[in-house]
């Protein structure tokens, strides 16, 4: 006699199960880079130590369709590549999800040509968007923030009222104050 | 302040076909030359082997449209090679102009669009010939491979014209729309 007799115990132990399984996914995103253009730029700084993606779980970078579990597009998408882009999207094995991180990803930004696509996410689904041209490492660990927040939530990003996707709600308070330089910076007087 | 054409090829070509029709401009320095289509085989042979020119390098090959060009042009497209003399030290622009005879909003073949490849006097040119093709839809007769470069073998217009419009006509919209249960 313990406990589990006075639970209604497969029930719980789904749930629970599915837990383990979101903490391990949220824990352990892998990252394909999709990056045309200059956003990889701060994609790479993204990983690197100043900023330090590992902290997320989301250092592994991997360049197989197969082994990922994030589609990040970096940068403008030309009509040229986004078959491509779909290709890649449909080797992912699922779960899978889909960040368009800056301007041109997901709008075409100033690129309003014959030659880029106007927002990738035309296309295939997006899950996240990251805006900014291109996005600091922090909004862009916010996006991947994000995405942790959608597989907590068993992968369905939030749905609010009228079937629109609600906002996640994890921004938080900008501070204006200048950060703390780990050293000191500035001009020496006189 | 007035340039003068005082760049010694000019004087080289001018002495070595005394009876083709040439132009020469100068701007800031550089350079230009413009010949007829015609005689531009000839012309270009003529500069990469000659003793005093000896351009053994061409450093690009690039279309312009001068559709609704503010100055009067000599034609609607403009074909410009820059070129390089690695052992005179010298640095040299070619330019020939070609009109077009059928409605350029399209893609047919226009026999007026066409002037001699050089890659047979620079290899190099290849690429940027097909560039220009790509671009412009002017062909290079005697190109060895001449394909698009850029965009993809239908693609339904040569961009870079002025008459064609800057969003495209739809290229971009074109695709299947993929979700999240293709595999
Ligand atoms: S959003 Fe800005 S930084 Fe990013 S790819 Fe476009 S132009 Fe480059």
């Amino acid at each position: 006699m313990g406990i589990e007799t006075a639970l209604p115990t497969d029930i719980v132990l789904t749930t629970q199960l599915q837990r383990v399984i979101n903490w391990a996914r949220r824990s352990s995103i892998w990252p394909i880079p999709f990056a045309t253009a200059c956003c990889g730029i701060e994609l790479m700084a993204t990983a690197s130590s100043r900023y330090d993606l590992a902290r997320f779980g989301a250092e592994v970078m991997r360049f197989s369709p197969r082994q990922s579990d994030l589609l990040i597009v970096a940068g403008r998408v030309s009509v040229k590549m986004m078959p491509v882009l779909q290709r890649i999207y449909q080797q992912m094995t699922e779960p899978r999800w889909v960040l368009s991180m800056g301007a041109c990803a997901s709008t075409g930004g100033v690129f309003d040509t014959y030659a880029v696509v106007q927002g990738v996410d035309q296309f295939i689904p997006v899950d996240v968007y990251v805006p900014g041209c291109p996005p600091r490492p922090e909004q862009l660990i916010e996006g991947v923030m994000a995405i942790q927040r959608i597989i907590d939530e068993d992968g369905i990003p939030p749905i609010g009222p009228g079937g629109k996707r609600a906002p996640l709600g994890i921004a938080i308070d900008p501070s204006h104050a200048p950060a703390p330089q780990p050293v000191g910076v500035g001009l020496p007087k006189g | 302040m007035t340039t003068t054409p005082d760049h010694p090829t000019f004087a080289r070509v001018k002495e070595s076909f005394p009876d083709k029709k040439f132009r020469a401009t100068e701007f800031r320095g550089d350079s230009t030359l413009v010949v007829e289509p015609g005689d531009l085989h000839e012309v270009m042979q003529f500069l990469k082997d000659d003793e005093s020119c000896k351009y053994d390098f061409l450093s690009d090959v690039i279309g312009v449209d001068y559709l609704n060009y503010p100055a009067k042009m000599p034609g609607r497209f403009g074909v410009v090679y820059i070129l390089c003399s690695y052992e005179r030290d010298l640095r040299f622009y070619v330019k020939t102009f070609l009109d077009p005879s059928v409605p350029t909003e399209g893609i047919e073949e226009d026999p007026a669009l066409v002037i001699d490849s050089v890659t047979d006097i620079w290899a190099g040119a290849e690429w940027t010939e097909r560039e220009v093709f790509d671009m412009f839809g002017i062909r290079f007769k005697g190109h060895p491979d001449l394909r698009r470069i850029l965009l993809w073998e239908d693609y339904p217009g040569h961009p870079l014209r002025k008459d064609y419009p800057v969003k495209g006509r739809g290229e971009r919209e074109m695709y299947k729309v993929v979700d999240r249960t293709d595999a």
